[in-house]
């Protein structure tokens, strides 16, 4: 187990690298002196003359790349040209209120979409698998970020049940918290639960025929121990490693809910930072996003490993 | 999903030509069928945009702001008195065209690509998957949303964006379908009798690698489509005054309580294109699938 997982560490590494020049070159497809856009409004020349030091703008590129990939390293992606914050820390504020959203939304599209695979693997072919898939394939073609405007129209214009933007720390006050973070996370936690649906139909119909739930049928186990323990538990494995991997449609999603419910997080703060031409913060969230993407692979292959005792011994 | 229970000793679909075999699979898939109609209606319309008698959509009218539907606008009037109706047709022309340049650009990028790496393996193949998974690592719409950003915001850098935001997905399916098919006995042939290698890509590898591919740009055009909205939703794709279904639904959100058929109209046309593309995409796997009868 350890050698497969420090493998895919080391090809992790190479695909750090090249996201980072990736995100280096962005800046590069610009038009005009990257040094005035690094400066925004500031026009002293000392500051311009501070700046072309630091990021090395008279060197060569790989010089250039290698200072600003250094100071990456150590934690500085730059400096906000609207706030003046570090954009590590800015990413920082904001970081807690996406992780909010993400998670109320995970657990949405679980308590959704596994036991709506479930039930439509073992009642294949019958009205209700029918309903179940057209609901999915339906979930994945409604664009979520109009899902959100109909339900701020329903549940808070219409309804007045809950608000329609904004965001209320838990520490706060927990369960207003939870109530301005209800709609949003319900709209992006459908997304999700519909691909995940799927993906549990799937792992589900392949295991539903395998010899050994029809061993379990024979001993006279219930249908309900034969669903849930047998089979279940050998399609989980899928499933666990698919819902890390949901993580980019996850954060996509976000950007999108955040604007419609303006909750001030992650995807919010990358949208603003375009309209401010706030470029080194755009480049600091790709940079970390991707990175994110890398890690959560690398869990989704360590939580194959540990749920697959197949795979334990190698 | 429709299930045949008569068994005859010749089965008529199998016993058919190839290419009716597919069209008769693919006619027997009453979803594909249904999806095949949505996409057709929709490219018919925004191909017809220029002819249909409708108003122009960038004409203003202050005397006729956020009407609801009536026989002279039968989708309304927007915030600032334009007909929604002609918008929603001239904004199918943005959409479908967005979903598909975009595609485009991923497949001609993306097939020569997996075909070189899954052909000639080796170095060659590391290094264009390393490039694969550091740009597959962005979550697909941060990234478009960057290039949109650097490139600054039109719908042509929206779909250059969301064209190299889909190209990994084209060389991933296209090396691995190259992968299987390379080793078979007419590659070896064709390699045998001395045909040059460029010859042996495109005549031999190519063709057979094209059904799932064509499956897969199928779909990621539904993927683009809700992408180029999504753009143009945030204000990175289609610029005012020019009509897209994304820009409109901006717009709306502003006027839910004045105007809300002004956010119905495009999110329901997304919402069927896109459910389109789908149906005709997972169609089609079906019926081109040798595997499954």
């Amino acid at each position: 187990m350890l050698p497969f997982l420090a493998n895919r560490v080391l090809i992790a590494i190479p695909t750090i690298v090249l996201i980072s020049i990736f995100v280096f070159g962005l800046q590069k497809l610009l038009p005009g002196d990257p040094l005035l856009v690094l400066a925004g409004e500031e026009r002293d020349p000392e500051v311009l003359e501070f700046l072309r030091e630091k990021y090395r703008l008279n060197d060569p590129i790989p010089v250039q790349y290698s200072a600003w990939a250094g100071n990456a390293l150590r934690g500085d992606l730059g400096v906000s040209l609207r706030t003046n914050q570090p954009v590590t820390e800015l990413m920082a504020e904001k970081l807690p209120v996406t992780l909010q959203l993400a998670t109320m939304s995970i657990l949405f599209a679980l308590l959704i979409g596994i036991p709506a695979g479930i039930v439509s693997a073992y009642k294949k072919g019958t009205l209700t698998d029918y309903v179940a898939n057209v609901v999915a394939l339906s979930g994945l073609s409604i664009p979520n970020f109009w899902l959100g405007i109909m339900l701020i129209l329903l549940v808070s214009v219409q309804w007045q049940l809950l608000p329609a933007s904004g965001y209320v720390p838990p520490g706060e006050d927990f369960w207003q918290s939870i109530r301005t973070m209800l709609m949003p996370s319900f709209v992006l936690g459908t997304a999700l639960a519909a691909t995940l649906m799927r993906h549990t139909r799937s792992a589900m119909l392949g295991v539903l025929s395998a010899d050994y739930v029809r061993t379990a049928r024979a001993k006279g186990l219930t249908e309900r121990r034969v669903v849930l323990k047998h089979a279940l538990r050998n399609a989980l494995t899928p499933i666990v490693t698919l819902t890390a991997l949901l993580f980019g449609e996850l954060v996509a999603g976000a950007v999108l809910t955040e604007q419609i419910f303006t909750i001030p997080g992650f995807g919010k703060l990358v949208v603003d930072a375009v309209f401010n031409r706030d470029y080194a913060v755009v480049q600091g969230i790709v940079l970390v996003t991707a990175v994110g993407f890398i890690f959560m692979n690398l869990l989704a292959d360590a939580l194959y490993v540990i749920l697959n005792p197949r795979l334990r011994g190698q | 999903m429709v299930a045949t229970t008569t068994a005859p000793p010749v089965d008529p679909v199998l016993a058919a030509k190839p290419e009716n075999r597919v069209w008769k699979k693919f006619r027997g898939h009453r979803s594909a069928v249904l999806g095949g109609i949505l996409v057709v209606f929709f490219v018919l319309i925004a191909i017809a945009a220029p002819i249909l008698p409708i108003p122009d959509p960038a004409d203003t009218d202050w005397g006729a702001v956020r009407k609801a539907p009536s026989w002279a606008h039968p989708m309304g009037t927007d915030d600032i008195g334009r007909d929604v109706l002609s918008r929603m047709i001239w904004g199918a022309q943005a959409s479908l065209l967005a979903g598909v340049v975009s595609v485009g650009i991923a497949v001609l990028a993306g097939v020569p690509l997996g075909i070189v790496a899954g052909y000639f393996g080796g170095w060659t193949d590391a290094i264009i998957s390393r490039c694969t998974e550091a740009v597959l690592a962005a979550p697909f719409l941060i990234l478009a949303i960057a290039l949109a950003a650097f490139l600054g915001p039109s719908l042509t850098n929206a779909m250059i964006a969301i064209g190299i935001s889909a190209t990994p997905i084209f060389i991933r399916l296209t090396r691995g379908q190259v992968i299987n098919v390379k080793s078979e006995d007419y590659v070896d042939s064709a390699r045998a009798i001395g045909l040059p290698t460029p010859k042996i890509l495109t005549r031999y590898i190519l063709p057979n690698v094209m059904p799932p591919i064509l499956v897969q740009a199928t779909l990621t055009v539904a993927t683009a489509i809700i992408a180029e909205a999504s753009l143009s939703f945030l204000g990175l794709g289609q610029q005012p005054p020019a009509p897209s279904w994304g820009s409109m639904l901006n717009t709306a959100k502003n006027f839910l309580n004045q105007a809300p058929w002004m956010a119905l109209w495009p999110g329901i046309s997304i919402f069927l294109v896109v459910l389109g593309f789908n149906l005709l995409g997972d169609g089609l796997r079906d019926a081109l699938d040798p595997r499954e009868h």
